[in-house]
C-alpha cells in the first residue's frame, strides 16, 4: 500500500470539507476533554478519600456529670466505656480528651476569631474520647454501640460528614461523565455524518478506484483516517483543554481551599489521563468510520 | 477468456429477467459486438463479467476467476484484469490527463517508477503525448475518451469492455476511437463493446451477439448492425 497516496486522499478529503472538518474535531475535543475531567475528579476524590480517611476518628462525647467530675477517666461509667471500646475489634487506638485539653483544642481551632475563645469557657466543654479505627468505613457499629451507653452524651462521626461531602464530588464526577457522554454522541454522529458526505463527495473516485480493482483498504482506509485523524486532533486539543482549565482556573480553587482538595498535578494530566483519551478517540473514530462505511457506503 | 454458460439475471424490482438463459463464449484475442435496443441486457451483461452484480442462475467466467462465485476479497483481483470504458468518460476533473491515468495505478498499489514509466507509454500509445499536463475540460469529447481507454488500458488487461463508448462523440472522432480500440484488440487484449452505433458495427465486420429482451437472438461471426434479424 503507497502511504503515500492515502495521505494526500486524507488531506484532501479533510480540506474539502473543512467545516464539517472543525465542528467534528472541536465536539470530539469537548467530549474528551469532559470526559478527562471526569477521570482527573475520580483521581482527586481517590486521594482525598485516602487522605482524609486515614484522620478520620469517631468522637465519643461524655456527659456534663463525667467531663466535671471524673478528670482522668478513672472512675465509672467512663472507665468501662473507654475498656469496651479497647477490647473492641474494630478499634486502632482511643485517646481522652478531658475538659482543659478540649479548651486548649478549641482555643488553637479559633485562634483567629478572639470573640468566640472569649464566650468560651471549659465548663461549657465536654470530655471525650477519640476512638480511631482500622477501617473507618465501619464506625457505623461504634455509633450504634455507644450512643446510648450511661455516660455518654452523643456520639458523633465524622465518616458521616465526609460521606455527604465525598457523596457532593461524586455526583460532580457523574454529572461530567454524563455531559461527556452526551457530547461524544453527538461527536460520533458528526463523525459518521462527515464520512457520509466525504464518500458522496468522493463518488467518482471512489467508483473508477473499484472499477480497476482497488482493494477495499485502497478504498476506504482515506475515509477511515480521516475520521481517526479529526479524533487525534480532538484529543490533543482537549487535552490541551485540559492544562489550560488547571492553569487558569482550577488551580486557584484550590488553592483557596487551603489543601483542602488535592491540586491536579500536570503529569495527572498526561499520565494517564491524556493516553486515555487517546486511545478512546481513536478506537471510537474508527469504529464509527468503520460501521459508517459498511452501513452507507457500497463496497 | 469469457464464459457465460445458461446465465439468468432477475432484479427484485422487475417481473421480467434482464438476462434470460444467456449462453456466450467469448476467446482471447476477439473482438465482439455486443448490440441490442435500451433495456435488452446488454449493461447488465457487463455488469455481471464485473461482479457488480451477480447471476441468479447459471455460471459467468472470466479468464479463470468463477465471477459469481468467487469470494469479494478476490473481487479486486478480477477488476484488475478488466479495463473499462464508458459513454461518459468518468475522467477526475481536478486531475491533469496524466494523474488520471496514473490513480488507476497508484489505487491498486502499483510502485511510483513503474507509474512514471509506464504512464507517458500508454498516453502515446492513444496518442495524446504532449498533453499530459492538461485538464479533462481543456480536451475535445474524442481526447477524453482517449484518456479513459488510457486509464482502462495501463494496466494491461486481459478484457477490455466497451459501454457505448462513442456515444456522445461525432463520426468522425467515433472512427478515431474504433481505431484506437482495435490497435489494443491486436495486442491480445480481448474487448467487449456494447454499441448502438449501425456504422461502426457494419464497418469492423466482427462477430455481433445481439440481445432483446435477455435472450440472446443472434451471434454471428462477421456481423453486421441490421441483418440478419
Amino acid at each position: 500500500m503507497r502511504a503515500s497516496f492515502v495521505f494526500s486522499e486524507v488531506v484532501t478529503g479533510l480540506r474539502r470539507n473543512v467545516t464539517m472538518t472543525i465542528a467534528m474535531i472541536l465536539t470530539t475535543a469537548i467530549s474528551l476533554g469532559m470526559f478527562g475531567g471526569g477521570l482527573l475528579l475520580v483521581r482527586t476524590i481517590d486521594k482525598m478519600q485516602a487522605s482524609y480517611l486515614d484522620d478520620v476518628e469517631v468522637t465519643v462525647y461524655l456527659t456534663q456529670d463525667i467531663s466535671a467530675n471524673d478528670q482522668n477517666c478513672t472512675a465509672e461509667p467512663c472507665s468501662s466505656i473507654r475498656t469496651s471500646l479497647e477490647n473492641n475489634q474494630a478499634v486502632e487506638s482511643v485517646v481522652f480528651e478531658d475538659r482543659d485539653e478540649a479548651y486548649e483544642r478549641f482555643q488553637r481551632i479559633f485562634e483567629g476569631q478572639p470573640e468566640l475563645v472569649e464566650l468560651a469557657r471549659p465548663e461549657s466543654l465536654p470530655a471525650s474520647l477519640h476512638v480511631k479505627l482500622f477501617d473507618p468505613e465501619r464506625s457505623e457499629v461504634i455509633v450504634q454501640e455507644f450512643s446510648n451507653q450511661p455516660g455518654v452524651a452523643n456520639v458523633d462521626d465524622q465518616n458521616k460528614f465526609l460521606d455527604r461531602f465525598f457523596d457532593l464530588l461524586n455526583s460532580g464526577r457523574d454529572g461530567t461523565f454524563i455531559v461527556a457522554a452526551i457530547a461524544a454522541l453527538a461527536a460520533v454522529l458528526l463523525i459518521a455524518n462527515t464520512i457520509q458526505v466525504s464518500a458522496y463527495t468522493r463518488r467518482t473516485e471512489v467508483g473508477i478506484m473499484r472499477l480497476v480493482g482497488a482493494t477495499r483498504w485502497y478504498t476506504q482506509l482515506p475515509f477511515l483516517l480521516e475520521a481517526v485523524v479529526a479524533g487525534v486532533i480532538g484529543a490533543v486539543l482537549g487535552v490541551a483543554g485540559l492544562v489550560g482549565v488547571k492553569y487558569i482556573a482550577l488551580d486557584q480553587i484550590f488553592e483557596a481551599t487551603g489543601g483542602a482538595i488535592p491540586n491536579i498535578e500536570i503529569i495527572d494530566i498526561l499520565f494517564p489521563v491524556a493516553p486515555v483519551l487517546l486511545g478512546v478517540s481513536i478506537l471510537i473514530s474508527a469504529i464509527t468510520g468503520y460501521v459508517t462505511l459498511r452501513a452507507y457506503v457500497r463496497t | 477468456m469469457i464464459q457465460l454458460e445458461s446465465v439468468s439475471k432477475a432484479y427484485k424490482t422487475s417481473t421480467r429477467p434482464a438476462l434470460d438463459d444467456v449462453t456466450v463464449d467469448v476467446d482471447k484475442g476477439e473482438f465482439v459486438f455486443l448490440i441490442g435496443p435500451s433495456g435488452s441486457g446488454k449493461s447488465t451483461f457487463l455488469r455481471l463479467l464485473l461482479r457488480e452484480e451477480v447471476p441468479s442462475k447459471g455460471r459467468v467466467s472470466v479468464s479463470n476467476f468463477d465471477v459469481a462465485k468467487m469470494p469479494r476479497r478476490k473481487v479486486p483481483r478480477l477488476r484488475q484484469t478488466i479495463g473499462c470504458v464508458f459513454q461518459d468518460f468518468r475522467l477526475l476533473n481536478n486531475k491533469t490527463v496524466s494523474e488520471n491515468v496514473a490513480f488507476a495505478l497508484e489505487v491498486i498499489g502499483k510502485p511510483k517508477h513503474t507509474i512514471t514509466k509506464v504512464v507517458p507509454e500508454v498516453l502515446e500509445l492513444v496518442g495524446l503525448d504532449g498533453k499530459a499536463d492538461r485538464m479533462p475540460h481543456e480536451l475535445s469529447g474524442g481526447e477524453q475518451q482517449r484518456v479513459a481507454m488510457a486509464r482502462a488500458f495501463v494496466n494491461r488487461p486481459l478484457v477490455l469492455l466497451a459501454d457505448e463508448p462513442t456515444g456522445n462523440l461525432d463520426p468522425d472522432t467515433s472512427q478515431d476511437i474504433m481505431l484506437l480500440l482495435e490497435r489494443i484488440n491486436r495486442t491480445g487484449t480481448t474487448v467487449l463493446m456494447a454499441t448502438h452505433d449501425h456504422s461502426i458495427v457494419d464497418s469492423m465486420r466482427r462477430r455481433v451477439v445481439e440481445l432483446d429482451h435477455g435472450k440472446v437472438i443472434r451471434d454471428d461471426r462477421r456481423g453486421v448492425y441490421g441483418v440478419g434479424r
